[in-house]
């Protein structure tokens, strides 16, 4: 830039920084760590970045239509991506509308950036309109958060915001920014980083490395458990080639789908709650489990002193705080699942191959035993033909987003996921509203995909307003409501365990769903029967816009296999009520 | 695999990582020192609360660099709940290193305040019992007293019950302070 000296001289200097407001300063950190696009919603204190943000050519903001939506869009834009999703909100009520997606992100550990307006710093505890202690509010749900006190440190906080946040374990962070703090300017650029108290370990330690090799060579019934932790390091080859080499059978965890090809001969699907009778007897009867990249979450597990009771278990985790948190872990190697199953990889070439041919018929004779089957009489219409018909009119990499609840265990059970990266649903928190907005944060991410939704009727209406925005952005997606008029899964928890009390689970006035649809600008179809299934997915699937399907089905369809809560995973029950196991 | 019986578990067949919580709770003294920045006293006291894990005591100040401020939290567990504190604490991003100096020969003291309830005649036996605990009468007025001991935990609370028959108007205690003994600091040592 040219400057003009006291004597009159113009001089070029290279490396003078620009003056710039502090918002700006954030819109260039934004440009560094290479975001193009992010998903928000203006307000008061928000306003200079938004301002910010006008001009600018680089970064494609999404207005969304609740900043909850923002957020989960955000969080799609991440696991699509495996980079940072970014979200805006301003402050107080923009702000604490992001926390349900900020706790959600935190608990599937998702990477996402939540920039919010604050008042201004001198108004701060004041009880000023719109304010709230984001920092403090927002402290639990995040791995990290910012107030940020002053425009010069903004280049930093933003640099460091996205290190923390896509290092290591992902998490949100949250940035917030007084509304003084974005107007003042700064000629503050970043430096070096520099995080004392923060610096993930990604190398597996070898001599664990080796003792997971020798306790690989030494089994006789090993099991592999992927979770989303194997996705997130994209170890999915890595793992594909552990198994494959060795011969060993795979299960993954419901945020572990795609992380293992479920077309290959040694998948089992899924485990826990929901997951195939033939994993969960797997996984009580192993005798060595390898965790890669899971967190041992109940429903997964399960009754804990049931899970996995004979097997020595190997856990590989980015984050040393899951290992023997929830189960013991006697091989534990705190690392990137990349690297740490490629070592193992690399050390099984100096040991055998366990022999697992017995292990791999016993496991086909469950595979017979407890068959994921469902039936349908004529005229009929359940959830599991719907999602397998949209599962052959679909390709491979297709990406799938669900909301919570019956219809999303469905989604995992009967839709195939052979690809990483393809699965995208709220595990953790449960997020019903979740699958429309992660839909439009997943078209976003990867225009050139298939991207579908399969929702139900209680969580699609949680975030409806979200296809106000798909229709505005011209995304092209099929969105498919399993509508049963019911909180499915809590009738079906009513039903099963609570004496058919059914309080406030049955949802008989929901609208139109076709017609709602329609009247965004989106395009709507009604199915009632299995007859013409496969013609409407197919119409829908051609539509170049949101399309969106109310596919009413059998509301007494319950999902099974299903381990109750508190039981052991070898303690599921089938279809029609009849015990799964325990029946050798 | 021919192995002996996976160590978690129980002579009971029971898997130990289901009855660790809330088994066997003792006392953990935690030396931890973070960065000096508004929040972070409320993001470790956070965690506690989040976690559902029970401080005991929590003393915080700054050290000899002031860019630190060192805390010494006494937790109450048990060894598999303390490894799980230790490790959420590790992950607050501005704690830099966490010690464990339960194990480890450390000095520990507190400071207490006691505002006892004197006439002149129990005056005189007061201020003997605040002498052989070497203690310091603070103030004195006409009917209470106040003394302040400085001491572990054992030698405040046997000050404590002396003074209790004469009547403790009030009482006000720091949490415990720690150093590792010797040439070590305290980040040195523990785990």
């Amino acid at each position: 830039m040219s400057k003009t000296r006291e004597d009159g001289e113009t001089t070029e200097e290279k490396e003078a920084p620009t003056t710039r407001r502090g918002a700006e300063a954030l819109v260039e950190g934004l440009k560094q760590e290479g975001v193009d696009t992010m998903f928000g919603i203006t307000g008061g204190a928000v306003m200079p970045v938004y301002d910010a943000l006008y001009d600018d050519e680089d970064i494609d903001h999404i207005m969304m239509g609740h900043e909850q939506g923002a957020a989960h869009a955000a969080e799609a834009y991440h696991s699509v991506t495996g980079r940072p999703g970014v979200c805006l909100a301003t402050s107080g009520p923009g702000a604490t509308n992001l926390i349900t997606g900020l706790a959600d992100a935190d608990m599937d550990s998702r990477s996402i950036i939540a920039v919010t307006g604050q008042v201004p710093t001198e108004m701060i505890g004041n009880d000023a309109f719109q304010e709230t202690d984001m920092r403090g509010v927002s402290m639990p749900v995040t791995k990290h958060n910012y107030l940020v006190k002053d425009e010069d440190e903004v280049p930093d906080t933003v640099q460091e915001a996205f290190y923390v946040s896509n290092t290591g374990r992902p998490g949100p962070v949250v940035v917030d920014m007084p509304k003084d703090v974005s107007k003042n300017d700064t000629d503050a650029v970043r430096g070096e980083l520099n995080i004392e108290g923060y610096s993930p370990n990604y190398e597996g330690h070898p001599r664990q490395v080796k003792k997971a090799a020798e306790a690989i060579e030494g089994a006789d019934k090993p099991l592999i458990f992927a979770g989303g932790g194997a996705i997130m390091a994209d170890a999915a080859d890595e793992v594909r080639e552990l198994a494959n080499e060795n011969r060993i059978p795979v299960t993954t965890s419901l945020q572990g789908l795609g992380g293992f090809p479920e077309d290959n001969d040694l998948s089992l699907g899924m485990l826990g709650m929901h997951g195939t009778g033939y994993a969960n007897r797997a996984v009580t009867d192993c005798d060595l489990l390898i965790g890669i990249g899971v967190r041992f979450d109940d429903r997964a597990t399960g009754k804990i002193e049931s899970f996995a009771p004979s097997a020595e278990v190997i856990h590989v985790d980015i984050d040393p705080a899951e290992i023997s948190k929830n189960i013991h872990a006697d091989i534990p190697i705190v690392g990137d699942a990349k690297r740490v199953v490629g070592d193992i990889n690399d050390e099984m070439a100096s040991h055998a191959s366990p022999d697992t041919e017995d292990w791999l018929d016993t496991l086909n004779d469950w595979r017979e035993k407890y068959p994921m089957e469902y039936e349908q009489e004529d005229g009929e219409l359940k959830p599991q033909y719907v999602i397998e018909e949209l599962d052959d009119r679909t390709p491979d990499d297709t990406i799938v987003c669900t909301g919570v609840g019956q219809h999303q265990m469905w989604a995992a059970q009967w839709y195939e996921y052979n690809e990483p990266r393809t699965w995208i649903s709220s595990g953790g928190l449960g997020t019903m509203g979740c699958g429309l907005p992660m839909t439009i944060g997943a078209k976003l991410a990867a225009p050139d995909k298939e991207v579908v939704c399969i929702d139900g009727d209680g969580s699609f209406l949680m975030t409806v307003q979200e296809l106000a925005t798909a229709v505005r952005e011209e995304l092209d997606f099929t969105l498919v409501i399993i509508n049963n008029y019911y909180m499915g899964m809590v009738r079906q928890w009513q039903e099963l365990f609570s004496d058919e009390r059914y309080a406030e689970s049955e949802l008989p006035h929901l609208p139109e769903f076709d017609k709602i649809a329609e009247a965004f600008g989106a395009k709507g179809w009604r199915l009632t029967e299995s007859e013409n299934v496969g013609e409407v997915l197919e119409e829908a699937l051609e539509y170049d816009g949101p399309s969106v399907i109310d596919a009413v089905i059998d509301p007494n369809e319950n999902v099974f296999p299903m381990v109750p809560a508190g039981s052991g995973n070898d303690e599921f029950i089938m279809g029609k009520g009849t015990q799964g196991s325990r029946i050798s | 695999m021919s192995r002996g019986a996976p160590s978690r578990r129980l002579s009971t067949g029971v898997r130990e990582d289901a009855v660790a919580r809330g088994a066997d709770e003792t006392e953990y003294t935690l030396s931890v020192l973070v960065e000096n920045k508004p929040g972070v006293l409320s993001r470790v006291a956070g965690l506690f609360t989040r976690r559902n894990f029970n401080i005991d005591s929590l003393a915080v100040g700054e050290t000899e660099n002031p860019e630190y401020s060192r805390m010494t939290i006494v937790v109450e567990g048990n060894d598999k709940t303390v490894e799980q504190v230790k490790k959420q604490l590790n992950k607050v991003i501005p704690v830099i290193k966490v010690s464990d100096l339960t194990d480890d020969d450390s000095v520990d003291r507190e400071l207490a305040m006691y505002k006892v309830s004197c006439d002149p005649e129990t005056r005189g036996e007061i201020m003997q019992i605040a002498e052989s605990f070497r203690a310091n009468v603070v103030d004195m007025g006409a009917e209470a007293v106040v003394v302040e001991v400085t001491g572990d935990t054992e030698k405040v609370e046997a000050m404590e019950d002396m003074l209790r028959g004469f009547g403790i108007k009030e009482t006000v205690r720091t949490g415990r302070i720690s150093l590792a003994r010797g040439e070590k600091t305290t980040d040195e040592t523990g785990n």
